[in-house]
């Protein structure tokens, strides 16, 4: 569930970005749209409390962010946000499992060897668990990092570009993947793109539109 | 997971670098360690050997080369003094003990020492076998002389002239072994003890002819010598008086081991702040290098950073895995340069021992050496400062900025 209602946010630079309010409830799929610059990446960050808004209300997972100071944030993120961010960051001094393993060192929690192996089987990449990154496929790295962000099976599920560097059979595939997945764990599906595709493969999906001129002098 | 263990995955990822980095830190640290352990290993031998030695008499010249001498049996005398002498000043209201040694042959190297049994008593020496010399010609040998030798109880043995190893042998010096001493750690272990009318019947023997008379050889035994005395003072007062008087008042020398020890020391002291300002050069070359090798492990890893930031892991965790990297660099090369400092003043003490020098030893604990993983961590942890920094301040926009 995410709600916005009057968000905005100021640059320290001091720019203003005002956002579109929008209401996803719990297990629907958000779509955000826009070219570069157009603001996507700030209100990630927002949703992801990693940014703090400057005016306006902002609900997500039943939890008002505002109400969170720094480390509680830091706190609620681990538990509650799933990020599979563009360029996966996948950790190349760690084999799969102990990438998927960091999930849990950045939460505070003792690591779960068999969530983790159940992770990687749910996308069909639990033989890999002992490989390096730089040992993947894309299509494969991608996949781990899903199982990463799915791991804590958090209620929402924040997705950067996931289609960026992919031929339209594998787009879809990665998409349908996604929803499954996100569907599984009850998360609601938060996805940035620019790629016209995407609006295609989740029809159903709502849309928040970003543009560039609503961002003034964008950052 | 923790920090201690991922940050050591870490670590090792950049096998290359690491091991340079935990070389250099080890370098400077053992060099640091070693000065501090071999210093005071030094000092440890010499108060041993000096044992409560207040003064050391004997004949007019260098004062340090007296103690050199007469009390580490390193140096060799300026030369001998009269028996008469030494006897009057044992007479002296401030002498509360006087040992006399004479020297002048040795045993493959080792020192032929000729006094009395208060000599090893001065040094609570305990005999292993045998027993005491009990007429002259008997002796005692120190543990690293029998061990050196191979000879055992009743064997004989020639001592040879001169202090150093060769020497012409003296046929009529035949001594034999009446009892082994036990390793006690300091000179005695290398010397061979034996009565001081021994060394003079040797002498005697060496300039007699078969046309002496019993005139000439009262008179040899009037000019009796000894080569130098060790005096213990009867009161403190008698360091103030009693080296005067005899520099003064007598043909002898007197020399206090304490001054000579501490200006000894301070003359080797320059050689010690070099090698420890080596180390401390190194130090700074390794803590450059750390320093370099985090900052660009926190370039490197920016990505892997900020999405353990997006995972939830607190600014102070992820500055805290860069601190922990710096931290098992200081564990491990503090560990190595220990052990490398502490084999090297062992291989200094084998070597010293085989030129019948000093007694050290290199696996003892040096308290002073608590300052290297204190040093160690100082470097690590002034090295990892910015970096760690640089990653609890890490911006994760750039993570979520698509481009």
């Amino acid at each position: 569930m995410i709600q916005a209602r009057g968000v905005a946010f100021a640059y320290p630079a001091g720019q203003l970005l005002c956002f579109d309010d929008v209401s996803v409830e719990q297990g629907g799929t958000l779509l955000l749209r826009g070219p570069s610059g157009s603001g996507k990446s700030t209100w990630l960050a927002l949703v992801a409390g990693l940014l703090t808004p400057s005016a306006g209300v902002l609900r997500v997972a039943d939890q008002d962010l505002a109400a969170l100071n720094r480390s509680a944030r830091d706190h609620w993120r681990a538990r509650h946000v799933g990020f599979l961010p563009q360029k996966l960051h996948l950790s190349d001094a760690l084999t799969v499992a102990d990438n998927l393993a960091l999930v849990y060192f950045a939460a505070g929690l003792p690591v779960d060897r068999s969530a983790i192996a159940q992770g990687l089987a749910a996308l069909g990449v639990a033989d890999l668990a002992n490989r390096k990154p730089t040992q993947l496929s894309g299509g494969q790295a991608q996949r781990v990092a899903l199982a990463r962000a799915l791991l804590l099976r958090p209620r929402v599920v924040l997705v950067d570009e996931p289609t960026a560097s992919l031929d339209d059979a594998a787009c879809a595939t990665a998409l349908q993947r996604l929803q499954r997945s996100a569907q599984a764990c009850g998360a609601t599906l938060v996805v940035a793109t620019h790629d016209a595709r995407v609006l295609q493969a989740l029809p159903q999906a709502q849309v928040l539109a970003f543009h560039a001129s609503a961002v003034g002098a964008a950052a | 997971m923790t920090v201690f263990t991922l940050s050591w995955r870490y670590l090792w990822s950049r096998p290359l670098a690491t091991a340079l980095n935990l070389l250099l830190l080890a370098l400077g640290l053992a060099s640091v360690a070693f000065v501090l352990i071999a210093r005071d290993q030094v000092e440890r031998a010499f108060e041993r050997d000096l044992a409560g030695i207040d003064l050391v008499v004997g004949a007019k010249g260098s004062p340090m080369q007296l103690i050199l001498a007469g009390v580490f049996h390193l140096d060799v005398p300026p030369g001998n003094i009269a028996l008469a002498d030494v006897q009057a000043l044992e007479q002296h209201p401030q002498v509360a003990q006087l040992i006399p040694l004479s020297l002048g042959d040795n045993l493959q190297g080792f020192r032929i020492v000729g006094t009395t049994v208060a000599y090893p008593q001065h040094y609570a020496a305990k005999l292993q076998q045998g027993a005491w010399w009990a007429a002259p010609m008997e002796a005692v040998l120190g543990a690293q002389v029998a061990r050196a030798t191979g000879l055992v109880l009743g064997q004989a043995f020639f001592g040879a002239h001169g202090l150093g190893q060769g020497g012409m042998a003296h046929d009529e010096a035949l001594y034999r072994v009446t009892g082994v001493l036990a390793p006690c750690g300091c000179v005695l272990d290398r010397l061979v003890l034996t009565a001081t009318e021994s060394v003079w019947k040797v002498h005697d023997d060496m300039h007699a002819t078969d046309d002496m008379t019993d005139e000439d050889r009262e008179a040899i035994a009037a000019d009796r010598e000894v080569t130098v005395a060790l005096i213990r003072y009867n009161s403190p007062l008698a360091a103030v008086s009693l080296p005067r008087f005899i520099n003064d008042s007598t043909a002898l020398q007197a020399a206090a081991p304490a001054v000579e020890i501490t200006r000894l020391l301070s003359m080797v002291g320059v050689g010690t702040r070099v090698f420890q300002g080596l180390g401390v050069v190194l130090l700074g070359v390794a803590a450059l290098s750390v320093f370099i090798a985090l900052w660009s492990a926190v370039r490197e890893r920016r990505g892997d950073l900020a999405m353990l930031r997006m995972l939830g892991a607190s600014p102070l965790k992820v500055g805290a895995l860069l601190l922990c990297e710096a931290l098992w660099l200081a564990v491990m090369a503090c560990v190595l340069g220990l052990l490398t400092a502490h084999g090297l003043a062992a291989l200094l003490a084998e070597l010293l021992m085989a030129e019948q020098s000093l007694a050290l030893s290199g696996w003892q604990w040096v308290h002073t050496v608590v300052w290297v993983p204190v040093l160690a961590l100082g470097v690590a942890l002034l090295a990892a400062g910015l970096p760690a920094l640089s990653a609890y301040r890490l911006d994760v926009m750039p993570l979520l900025n698509s481009r």
